[in-house]
């Protein structure tokens, strides 16, 4: 099945299985590799893309779903929560491996997106679903917790 | 000394000649120019083979251990920048290529990474690198310049001489590759660091992996690539007895089913079509061979083990006389399951058929020589045929070293077994992972100890029964000695504390269930049963558990006693705590490095739940502190998953339970405490840090609970038990 | 969020009426339909209940096999996140109520989505309807006896100003309620289906929708 959709901003046509997850799409045909494979069943949240702007994990989103959607990986991310989120990722050096923080960030940006000032509870509800088996998530919470306060100053 | 060896790359070494090569490496500061410069132009200044130094004023340094978390790439980038007097904003770093002869490991002489040792291990050689590279620099400036070397200054990458003349490491790069090193340059002294020790320095890798640019095993992708997944099976020494992939066959994009040792490998033109494939593939096994008893079986005959005096491993005095004599005696008995590393990539492998019909190979690789050897034995060519690029890794925690090199054969056996033509990426899933064994072994101890009528210490005997992983493999003669392997029982064998009677003794037991070292290795066991004994008996014999400990560590555990000092102070150790709060405490030497920690810990819903760790480490020379602060909480972080969380089970039939983040559950940041980590002053040589920061948190953890609850958790995890405060 | 509006914006008389009218068929009648839909008792097996109020608290007891199965009650908690599986597990990875569905950043809409998908690398799927969320808070019922629920549900202040026919529609009609019965892979269904379910529900309103007692 051919899908047309929007990937960071570029119109892209796909044709593949219509029961293909996105993760897949964009890792194999559209050679987006900054979005990780970690688990496939949306437990991990490597995988973590916008569609539409909203969180989406890519792993258990089909392609059928798609059409006409607007998708935006780690490579597209933009915006001045995204700037804010990589500069304090900049500054508490938070990766270790670093093979989950494509969705952490993707994850934070969301988060800062809808609440620009979270508080710990707030950044631990939306990141819940980003594991980190490095546990760099007391620098994650404070990066994001820094983000925000830029983004508000 | 300069040793000059033909370290091209069609070298072929044996296990022999890669131990030999490790030997001339510790000296090996300076290697022939023309011998690595591995895709440099001819205007590359390479002085050594960790030093690329280009005319756009770039330095390159080589990794010769495998970055995928724990910070090398920035830390010996550190040591060379330390020497160059380079400016950090010129420096990158990658990983050096597979070649034994030149990055081999000293006491292993296969180039791997583990132990912790990549800081210990570099820390004159990279130094030494970086000097050398700077003197020959100059001499080029001098020569150009005619002046005398030692009339220039070197600051932030810029040669400079009282004339006003000013260059850059760039503009001498080529001029610096006709020079000749003559005598060993001296290194700074600490009181001239730059960038050793450094607060502010930041790592140079982190902006790559906050864009998605980072590249791991899995980014790779070659034309015509075909993508494998394994069917592998559900029980430890089972084979293939037969298998139908008509219906495999059928899945659109799916090419080829082949077999191979560790399984039935389905490859297809993209990896959903891989998946689907190997989801409709129907795999009899034969389990005739196979560990069919549940994973409380195993334990039983563990425990039982235990209660028997094993093979002994250290004495002192007479332990047996003294618990008959001993006042009180106490017994505990520690049971640890089974533990996957499950780092957040999978294990993955690219291989393909090179121009020149060789194969060149992309993985994660940690046992680099291992892995080398054995794709090149398994493609039926020589290690110089095989190029071997070592790339970043989603995590290893001990995963990617294997005494086997199993991830390596199993991809080098899939594209041999697809014609040996094709391009082949094999990936594991995160099931493959969960299921696919390499544990942390079962290990059981047993601990007796007995106090006098002062409540003094004056027995203590342990006891541990578990399994090696290194016994049958190259790693045997190395770690297995007097039919005990050292992993089981260090930080048994030898503890801090200075006791008259002791006796520790050990039982191997062989299984079929692959396993392997996990984060810290026997120190995950062994730091749990001793300091949670420890903390047991200065109770019971009315002491203090930080005075009791402090009072007990011989001189040689000088260093433990100063990180433990420095945690209770930080902690607040023996202040009044809320209401349902207790404190504990441990201190671990694991990996040369000296840990202690302080747990806060509350009981909710039944369970642990930890505040706040504070931990204080002794690491030496602290390379990188922000790293080193990184390291103690990721160890944290990791080690307090396991313990509350984490164990694969088999049930009935010796099948895995677990197999996803599911049902193995991984701490997730709602759960992790809040961290302050001091670092000891020292000018000792640096140590490791990316495993010392586990084996600490368990005990502490453990023995806050026996505060709240009066029991300390004896078998593992934590949430197997209910708690009640 | 979701509210009645959903349903009473598509809202059927005709459908209504046409459940009604098979619900009025009784146990004499020579085609009776089967007593028993799949573990769930069909409103026939109650017509001989004479008492209106008897017969409208049996058949709620039966609908609330439904509603206090796993597939229903793990998305109607009364405290803190939905659950998992038939043990009723908290939800991993742990997600909140939050603004009703899910937290800022971590949205049931995160992973859910329109339909089930089958996971491509182990057995099981991902559950998905239109639109996958939390019953609200008042509708949460986890550990709540029938006639509990039956208060709760009728109690316009609670459920969303539903009347009774938008609930008979909800329980007939609605995506997210039908997926009981079609969980996808690795899930038991509810028993019964949702036509059944809906009719027991016509039924009990029929017989003016008193509640069991306790």
């Amino acid at each position: 099945m051919a899908v047309t959709l929007k990937i960071n901003g570029e119109n892209r046509s796909v044709d593949a299985d219509d029961e293909t997850p996105l993760l897949w799409v964009l890792r194999d045909d559209l050679r987006l590799t900054g979005t990780k494979f970690g688990c496939g069943i949306a437990q991990c949240g490597a995988c973590t893309v916008h569609v539409n702007g909203q969180p989406r994990r890519a792993c258990v989103t089909p392609l059928s779903m798609l059409e006409g959607a607007d998708v935006t990986t780690i490579e597209g991310l933009e915006g001045r929560e995204a700037e804010a989120v990589r500069a304090a990722w900049a500054e508490y050096d938070t990766p270790q491996c670093g093979y989950c923080q494509s969705g952490q960030i993707m994850t934070a940006a969301a988060l800062l997106q809808r609440t620009p000032q979270p508080s710990d509870e707030e950044i631990d509800d939306a990141l819940a679903g980003n594991i980190c088996r490095c546990a760099t998530y007391v620098r994650i919470r404070k990066a994001v917790k820094a983000a925000g306060e830029k983004l508000e100053g | 000394m300069t040793l000059s060896r033909n370290s091209s790359s069609t070298i072929t070494a044996t296990r022999r000649d890669v131990l030999a090569g490790a030997a001339g490496l510790v000296v090996a500061v300076t290697l022939p120019v023309k011998s690595r410069a591995q895709g440099a132009g001819d205007a590359t200044f390479a002085p050594n083979a960790f030093i690329r130094v280009t005319p756009d004023n770039i330095i390159t340094v080589l990794s010769k251990h495998i970055e995928f978390g724990q910070g090398p790439l920035t830390g010996l980038a550190t040591l060379v920048a330390e020497e160059m007097d380079a400016d950090w904003a010129q420096i990158r770093a990658e990983h050096a290529p597979s070649n034994p002869a030149l990055y081999g490991h000293p006491d292993f002489g296969m180039q791997i990474t583990g132990g912790s040792a990549s800081i210990a291990t570099s820390y004159d050689v990279m130094r030494k690198a970086g000097a050398a590279a700077r003197a020959l620099l100059v001499a080029a400036a001098a020569k150009s310049w005619g002046v005398p070397a030692d009339e220039i200054t070197v600051a932030k990458g810029v040669l400079s001489h009282a004339s006003g003349k000013q260059g850059t490491f760039g503009d001498f790069a080529q001029a610096a590759a006709g020079e000749t090193l003559t005598g060993e340059p001296a290194l700074k002294s600490p009181d001239q660091f730059i960038y050793i020790g450094n607060e502010n320095l930041r790592k140079l890798d982190t902006a790559d992996k906050s864009t998605g640019a980072a590249v791991y095993t899995l980014d790779i992708f070659r034309d015509g690539m075909l993508t494998a997944v394994v069917a592998h099976p559900k029980r430890f020494g089972a084979t293939v007895a037969s298998f139908d992939d008509a219906a495999t066959r059928a899945v659109v994009g799916v090419v080829d089913v082949v077999q191979v040792s560790a399984g039935v490998a389905v490859l297809a033109e993209n990896t959903y079509a891989a998946l689907k494939g190997r989801k409709a593939l129907v795999v009899e096994w034969d389990d005739s061979a196979a560990e069919t008893r549940h994973t409380d079986a195993i334990l039983a005959e563990y425990e039982a083990a235990a209660k028997q005096r094993g093979v002994v491993a250290h004495q002192t005095g007479d332990a047996d006389g003294a618990l008959a004599g001993a006042e009180t005696v106490l017994e505990a008995e520690y049971l640890f399951p089974y533990l996957a590393h499950a780092p957040m990539e999978p294990l993955d492998a690219v291989i393909e058929r090179s121009a020149d019909g060789g194969v060149e190979a992309w993985l994660g690789s940690q046992g680099t020589t291992i892995d080398h050897q054995v794709i090149a034995g398994v493609c039926g060519l020589d290690m110089g045929q095989v190029k071997l690029n070592v790339m970043l890794a989603g995590g290893s925690f001990g995963r990617r070293a294997q005494p086997t090199s199993h991830l390596a054969q199993e991809a080098a056996e899939i594209f041999m077994a697809a014609g040996g033509d094709k391009p082949i990426k094999l990936m594991w899933t995160r099931e493959d992972d969960i299921r696919g064994g390499y544990y942390r072994p079962v290990t059981a101890h047993r601990l007796r100890g007995g106090l006098d009528a002062n409540g003094d210490i004056v027995a203590w005997e342990q006891t541990v029964a578990g399994q090696s992983f290194a016994a049958g493999t190259p790693f045997e003669p190395f770690m297995v000695q007097n039919g005990i392997d050292g992993t089981m029982i260090e930080g048994a064998s030898e503890t801090p504390y200075a006791m008259a009677n002791t006796v520790v003794s050990a039982h191997m037991i062989n299984n079929p269930v692959s396993t392997l070292w996990w984060r810290s290795v026997g120190h995950t066991h062994t730091g749990y049963a001793v300091e949670c004994f420890i903390d047991e008996l200065l109770d019971a014999g009315g002491k203090d558990a930080v005075a009791g400990r402090l009072a007990l560590m011989s001189d040689s555990y000088a260093r433990l006693a100063g990180t433990l000092r420095e945690v209770a102070d930080i902690a607040g150790w023996g202040r009044t705590m809320p209401e349902g709060r207790a404190l504990g405490v441990a201190s671990v030497k694991s990996f040369n490095s000296y840990v202690s920690q302080v747990a806060e810990v509350s009981i909710e819903d039944g369970a642990p739940r930890v505040h706040k760790v504070w931990c204080a480490v002794d690491c030496g020379v602290p390379v990188n502190p922000e790293v080193i602060r990184a390291q103690m909480e990721g160890g944290i972080g990791y080690a307090l998953s396991a313990i509350l969380f984490n164990e694969i089970t088999f049930d009935d039939s010796g099948a895995i339970e677990q197999s996803n983040f599911h049902d193995y559950r991984s701490l997730r940041i709602g759960e992790m405490p809040e961290i302050e980590v001091a670092i000891i002053k020292s000018s000792e040589a640096p140590t490791g840090v990316g495993e010392p920061g586990v084996p600490p948190l368990g005990p502490a953890v453990a023995n806050a609970v026996r505060k709240l609850t009066g029991k300390t958790p004896r078998r593992l995890p934590m949430i197997r038990n209910d708690y009640q405060a | 969020m979701r509210t009645l509006n959903i349903a009473g914006s598509t809202f059927s008389i005709a459908i209504i009426a046409a459940l009604l009218s098979a619900c009025g068929q009784g146990p004499s009648e020579p085609a009776a339909p089967a007593n028993d839909v799949n573990g769930l008792k069909t409103p026939a097996a109650f017509a001989d209940i004479a008492d209106d109020a008897d017969r409208a608290a049996a058949l709620f007891g039966e609908m609330s096999k439904v509603m206090l199965h796993p597939r229903c009650a793990n998305c109607h908690p009364r405290e803190g996140g939905p659950t998992q599986g038939d043990d009723m597990h908290p939800h991993s990875p742990p997600v909140v109520r939050g603004f009703g569905m899910g937290a800022a950043g971590m949205e049931c809409s995160t992973c859910h989505g329109p339909a089930n998908f089958a996971f491509a690398s182990m057995e099981g799927s991902i559950p998905g309807a239109v639109p996958w969320m939390l019953a609200p808070q008042s509708m949460g019922w986890v550990g709540a006896t029938p006639a509990e629920i039956c208060a709760q549900i009728k109690d316009t202040e609670r459920n969303g100003g539903r009347t009774l026919d938008d609930l008979v529609f909800h329980n007939s009609e609605d995506h997210l309620v039908n997926w009981a019965w079609h969980p996808g892979e690795g899930r038991a269904p509810a028993p019964g289906d949702q036509e059944t379910f809906g009719a027991l529900t016509a039924a009990w309103a029929q017989a003016g929708a008193h509640c069991p007692a306790g």
